[in-house]
């Protein structure tokens, strides 16, 4: 089973995660930038943030042999900040980087007048820098939320399957599948979507254009759920390749839509040998998949 | 779906190159651009599979903008500033290019002094990282030629702790010293209490028995 969990929050979890990650088959992650739970007060914390998905974050993931991919944005919760509003200034020269796959988390949190002008503003910097869209849909009045998202996403001009919605369920997939959106399910232990109500949404609307994401952030979730939903999907019947639709091509064709996905193994990686420290190659000490 | 480009890297760099003579601001793109143009391959696979002794083939082509930025563009204070900025405002990889440009710059004999301040900043930047790439990119000539002793010995021993090749180190034989070799032993005398393996490189760096300043 090969994976690209196509939302993680990579930045809240350990090195034990990406080594089980790994191990299930995951060898690409795209870490959207969010929400961090404590708010941000300045655009400074926003730069250093933007700096470490793309550095570090990218760094750590290689010693595991994951890509690590990120997608850049000011999240909706904080877009109701003025004093995080300017970073909207930084963010087209993020939007050059490598490894920069979508403008991402955009959307509505509260529905407010600040929101709806940052998420008309983030889309129109995904149209000029021709970059596909991460659409974060509400927890609270979700189907409202939705509908005004598509609403928005329409007016924007951007071709629909420029857009992936995310975390919806089964009073949201309709009208984003109708909208001609990609379609995002946040696969939770409890709360957003479950495998087993996963399962019989692929089975009612099909494997196209469906994308299962773990989401995992620092809240309670699991790194391994797009894996876990990958074998309740065989356990139901589905095949390897509607698996490898889901969990692998189809996020893969979406992001691939930036010109920036990078799915090659990590150069010098040898999965389950992590050796120590001044392991000879040929003759002389080289790093090969040395750890942090 | 690989680092494979799809247009041919040598024009594309040619432009690129072109590009930053007639507009200095073209760089900041051309940096962010080059490993999807010209591909990220270690420049030596045969014994560097990762590209972390001895660069990658897109820091190769940064180091020819930073070329091309310096021979059109080379009032030293402006230049000084242009590299902070891509320095800064760059990720691990456009970090390492500005690196082996200044590499790149001494190879020439054409770093002014206003650069040369700026460069060994940035270049303490790098030492500072955890990222065994960049580490390496900051030991190349132009470390060789500007860190003070201290901070060039803390870094060959920082490579020699996360398992980069001394190769990576230009002028290893020219400023290894006594006080090195000091460090070298007592590391090596660490790993050993621990029960844990010397890496090889460690025996490059001992017998030397003469003190600089």
């Amino acid at each position: 089973m090969r994976i690209l969990d196509p939302h993680i929050h990579m930045t809240s979890r350990t090195t034990d995660d990406y080594e089980a990650m790994y191990a299930v088959g995951v060898r690409a992650v795209v870490e959207p930038a969010f929400w961090l739970g404590q708010p941000r007060t300045s655009v400074g914390s926003f730069r250093d943030y933007f700096d470490s998905l793309l550095g570090w974050e990218r760094f750590r993931a290689a010693q595991f042999g994951i890509r690590h991919h990120a997608t850049i944005a000011l999240n909706p919760k904080e877009a109701n900040d003025p004093r995080c509003r300017e970073v909207l200034d930084e963010i087209p020269r993020y939007l050059l980087k490598d490894g920069v796959v979508a403008v991402g988390e955009v959307g509505y949190d509260s529905m407010t007048p600040a929101e709806d002008e940052v998420f008309a503003a983030q889309l129109q910097l995904a149209r000029d820098a021709g970059l596909p869209v991460l659409v974060h849909t509400p927890h609270r009045d979700k189907a409202a939320g939705t509908r005004r998202t598509l609403d928005v996403v329409r007016e924007s001009g951007l071709p629909p399957e420029q857009v992936l919605v995310d975390h919806l369920n089964e009073t949201t997939v309709e009208m984003v599948r109708d909208a001609g959106c990609w379609a995002g399910f946040s696969i939770y232990p409890d709360t957003k979507m479950d495998e087993a109500r996963m399962v019989a949404l692929l089975r009612e609307y099909g494997t196209e254009r469906m994308i299962v994401n773990s989401a995992a952030d620092w809240g309670r979730s699991d790194p391994l759920k797009t894996a876990r939903t990958g074998h309740a999907m065989l356990e139901a019947g589905f095949g390897d390749d509607d698996v490898d639709q889901v969990l692998w091509r189809s996020p893969v064709a979406f992001y691939e839509q930036s010109g920036n996905l990078v799915l090659d193994p990590v150069p010098g990686f040898v999965a389950g040998e992590a050796p120590p420290a001044g392991v000879e190659f040929e003759g002389s000490s080289v790093l090969r998949g040395a750890r942090v | 779906m690989t680092s494979t480009p799809t247009t041919d890297p040598a024009a594309w760099l040619e432009q690129a190159r072109a590009d930053v003579a007639r507009d200095p601001e073209a760089v900041t793109r051309a940096f962010a651009f080059a490993a999807r143009k010209v591909g990220r391959e270690p420049l030596r696979p045969e014994n560097d599979p990762a590209g972390v002794v001895h660069g990658t083939v897109d820091d190769a082509a940064r180091a020819e903008l930073v070329v091309a930025l310096a021979e059109h563009h080379g009032d030293p204070d402006e230049l000084a500033d242009r590299l902070a900025t891509l320095y800064h405002q760059g990720d691990a990889a456009e970090r390492r290019g500005v690196l082996r440009g200044l590499d790149a710059l001494t190879g020439r004999g054409q770093v002014p002094p206003d650069v040369v301040a700026v460069g060994t900043e940035l270049a303490e930047d790098a030492l500072r990282a955890n990222d065994q790439a960049l580490v390496a990119a900051a030991v190349g000539p132009f470390g060789a030629r500007h860190l003070d002793q201290h901070t060039w010995r803390h870094a060959v021993l920082k490579l020699v702790f996360l398992g980069v090749s001394l190769d990576a180190v230009a002028g290893l034989a020219d400023r290894a010293d006594g006080e090195l070799a000091r460090m070298a032993a007592d590391f090596a005398a660490e790993r050993r209490a621990a029960g844990r393996p010397v890496p090889a490189d460690v025996g490059r760096l001992i017998p030397t028995d003469t003190t600089r300043e």
